[in-house]
């Protein structure tokens, strides 16, 4: 091995706090990063953007002392970082915050934050002292949290406070925070955004990862972003940066329109839910799906959207009510008998629903489409091949062969697979997908936007579940609204309007239908 | 070179290169251990193990897994030998004891699937009340063969080769097929990778774990007519701690508690290890007490290598 030689990219200072130098790491079969290099100064948040797969994890995972780079260092204040675990990083002062919080449950916010470092004489944990320390930190950091609760009665954006009250406690020099707001409310989100501004007063350094852009953009003063493992662009200052720019760097070609959206006109109702209800979805919802209509489904988290649908996929039992497909009642008691009536379900949680880790694209490409070519319940090989192959060309997945676990893919890709799943199937009607883009860049959300319209074209009824506005007023002719469990109201195309779909969303309004007329 | 060894053991194939060279070891080192005699020997040890060891590779590519198959497996020979005695006819008990395998299979199955209830505990339940029927149905002793027909089954030769072990090398066939080559196999080890993920894609989970079940049951009483005509009678104490050497074959061949992965050569080259290990011990005189450890830190080892293989392939 050479040693490294330091060769920067522009806008790079080897002067920075923090420095990244000729960072490159392979992983079997792929480059996830090379030769990526950049600084941050102290008291500064520096944005790391970039689609899925772009290699921001790996970059964050490598700072973490979670894996060693194959080349490269990490300078902090001069110096070279060299770990050999997460403890190490911490230790000097590098926090990561994922996006999966580690926090135990079971124990109140005082003692998450001591954990490892109990105030105690002879093992007995000094409690006053440390109510006291954790109190005092937390105050100084201003951070609002009732220590003596337990995490696991704290709302996720409280649970977000604690980790980074950890780091707070920790006298971090570096935060690096992984996609912090994709679980919070937007008010949480304030209150972390304005918690992020005094430790930017502080002088720590932050490192902000996120695929949203207004937060970047609201928040950060310098800007790395990655394409491909590689470094894209390196902004010292946002001032004259464009979004419509970042985007382009992000993805390497300019995005006119994302939605791309496309007039069809609508044939016969495909799908009709008729006073449907389940053990968690009491109130009896109703709607149809017209063969070539794309209806959206929009809701705050919690609205009873996914509830509705999984009672639609047959995969919670059904206590009434009935669901027909082109006129025909559909019995469906379990997912399989649903997806025999042509219904099938792309879920919202790909990783717990969705993908079947550990076995390759081409299994879980298959999994549900393979009875039709079996014989005798034995598998026709060739078939199989030819199956996985056709999808991952025409859904375009990114991966080096069918054989590939799909877990290594990168978000976007497993959704493609999962699509592939039920696209391979044969008579499919009426396709739902919820959050179908959910955690996905914006290359890959085009493409999904662009299958959706020409499935549709071919006169399939496509349901979509987002919690996206701009998405479902994007790219859907109807828009369903739901909101405590009840459609509250519905709207077509030419009626779309944020206001009167947000007024119906919300639990507060007394009376959504009159808002939504 | 270390890279190049790293890359060899912990690869697909690193447990049949670490078989081949621990064969060619004891075959250099153990006198009288590569003869004809003692292979056969070797092999009919296996016999047991193995044939249960096929089924019990899909109980944990499910996720699941089975205490119970060591008491199935003295019932099912209790009920060979006694049905066959009382009837008369060996076909008739043979099959009852396959049906009585796979009945106490099936309940397994149907209450881990259908009622939920840990598979852990189900089994360890089923265990303790079919060992508990084997001993009430014998009174506690041995029941001997009546028919010397009977006996024929372990002690006869096809081609030198006794007959439990072309039973042992077609069950290795058949489920080797049905793993890579069925819906059912491909069902199983979608489910142990992720069971929720597979029902919504329309695989019929709790129907897939029930034939599970069943199928390791029906195995067991295959296992449990062999074991009978070798030792020559039912004894309802037999196969005492089979499970343990069972589940143990399985993770020294890869097959993951986690679930989701498993491979018959695997499987073959694990019970097979361990065989090895047994009858070299026996060849060299080392005293049973010392074997318990020696088997314990072999399987504690096999973990460790699986350990590092998932490591390399860079999973969590």
């Amino acid at each position: 091995m050479s040693p490294p030689v330091l060769h920067h990219a522009e806008g790079w200072t080897p002067v920075s706090f923090l420095d990244f130098s000729r960072i490159t790491k392979t992983y079997p079969g792929v480059k996830a990063l090379s030769d990526v290099s950049f600084g941050v100064d102290k008291g500064a948040v520096h944005g790391l953007m970039g689609e899925n797969g772009a290699g921001k994890s790996t970059l964050i995972k490598i700072l973490s002392g979670d894996q060693h780079g194959d080349e490269g260092e990490i300078r902090i204040d001069g110096k070279v970082q060299t770990y050999a675990s997460t403890r190490d990083a911490f230790d000097n002062g590098v926090i990561v915050i994922h996006q999966e919080l580690q926090l135990v449950p079971e124990l109140t916010v005082a003692e998450n934050l001591s954990l490892g470092r109990f105030p105690a004489s002879a093992g007995i944990i000094a409690r006053r002292r440390m109510l006291e320390d954790v109190g005092a930190k937390l105050k100084a950091a201003g951070i609002d949290i009732d220590i003596g609760r337990k995490v696991k009665t704290l709302s996720i954006g409280e649970r977000q406070m604690v980790e980074i009250a950890k780091a707070i406690m920790l006298d971090a020099r570096v935060i690096a925070l992984d996609e912090p707001t994709s679980s919070l409310s937007s008010r949480e989100s304030e209150i972390l955004f304005a918690l992020i501004d005094r430790l930017r007063g502080e002088g720590k350094v932050i490192i902000y990862v996120s695929h949203r852009l207004d937060e970047v953009f609201r928040l950060c003063d310098s800007l790395t972003v990655l394409r491909d493992g590689k470094l894209a662009a390196h902004h010292a200052s946002l001032k004259d940066v464009t979004r419509d720019q970042v985007v382009a760097e992000m993805v390497g070609r300019e995005i006119s329109d994302i939605w791309g959206f496309r007039p069809r006109s609508s044939g016969e109702v495909r799908l009709k839910v008729d006073t449907i209800s389940g053990s968690k979805l009491k109130t009896p919802a109703s709607f149809e799906a017209r063969a070539g209509e794309i209806v959206g489904f929009f809701g705050l988290i919690g609205a009873g959207r996914s509830e509705l649908m999984r009672l639609v996929f047959g995969a919670d039992p059904r206590s009434g009510g009935t669901i027909s497909v082109d006129g025909k009642i559909v019995h469906a008691t379990d997912p399989h008998d649903a997806i025999r009536a042509g219904i099938v379900l792309c879920s919202e949680d790909r990783k717990h629903d969705g993908i079947i880790q550990g076995r390759s694209i081409e299994e879980n490409i298959n999994i549900s489409s393979r009875r039709h070519h079996t014989r005798f319940g034995v598998l026709n090989r060739a078939s199989e091949i030819a199956t996985a192959d056709t999808f991952i060309r025409k859904l375009k997945v990114r991966t080096p062969s069918r054989k590939q676990d799909i877990i290594n893919l990168s978000g976007g890709n497993q959704q493609k697979v999962i699509l592939g799943r039920w696209l391979s199937e044969q008579g499919v009607r009426v396709l739902i997908v919820d959050e179908p883009t959910r955690g996905i860049d914006v290359g890959a959300k085009s493409e999904i936007y662009e299958l959706l319209y020409q499935l549709a074209e071919d006169g399939m009824a496509i349901v979509v579940v987002s919690s996206e506005l701009p998405e479902v007023m994007g790219i859907c002719d109807r828009i369903l609204v739901m909101c405590g469990g009840r459609i509250s109201a519905e709207l077509s195309r030419n009626q779309f309007a944020e206001k009167a779909i947000l007024a119906a969303a919300l639990p507060d309004t007394k009376t959504p239908d009159a808002i939504a007329s | 070179m270390t890279d190049q060894l790293k890359k060899i053991l912990l690869g697909e194939q690193g447990l049949v290169v670490i078989f081949i060279v621990a064969f060619a070891l004891v075959s250099l080192l153990v006198p009288n251990f590569l003869t004809d005699r003692n292979m056969l020997g070797l092999l009919q040890s296996v016999v047991t193990v193995g044939i249960v060891a096929c089924t019990m590779m899909f109980c944990l590519a499910a996720r699941d897994f089975d205490l119970s198959v060591g008491s199935i497996v003295a019932f099912a020979g209790m009920v060979a030998v006694m049905a066959s005695n009382y009837t008369g006819s060996i076909m008739l008990g043979l099959l009852a004891a396959i049906a009585c395998g796979g009945f106490v299979g099936f309940i397994n199955g149907v209450v881990i699937a259908k009622f939920r209830i840990n598979a852990l505990i189900t089994t360890l339940a089923t265990m303790q009340i079919v060992r508990g029927l084997a001993l009430i149905a014998s009174d506690g002793r041995a029941v001997g063969i009546n028919s010397p027909d009977f006996y024929q089954l372990a002690l006869s030769k096809l081609l030198g080769i006794p007959t439990p072990v072309w039973v042992l090398a077609v069950l290795f066939c058949i489920f080797g097929f049905v793993l890579n080559r069925t819906v059912f196999g491909k069902n199983t080890l979608a489910i142990g990778g992720n069971p929720e993920a597979s029902r919504l894609a329309g695989v019929n989970v709790d129907w897939t774990r029930i034939w599970i079940f069943a199928l390791q049951g029906v195995v067991c009483g295959i296992a449990g007519i062999l074991l009978a005509s070798r030792i020559t009678s039912g004894q309802p104490n037999a196969a005492v701690g089979l499970e343990l050497s069972v589940i143990s074959a399985c993770v020294l061949g890869g097959v993951s508690l986690a679930g989701g992965r498993a491979t018959m050569s695997g499987v073959i080259v694990g019970v097979l290890i361990m065989g090895i290990a047994e009858n070299a011990m026996n060849l060299l005189n080392i005293p049973a007490f010392y074997q318990y450890i020696v088997r314990g830190v072999i399987l504690l080892l096999a973990v460790l290598l699986d350990n590092l293989r998932s490591s390399a392939l860079g999973r969590r």
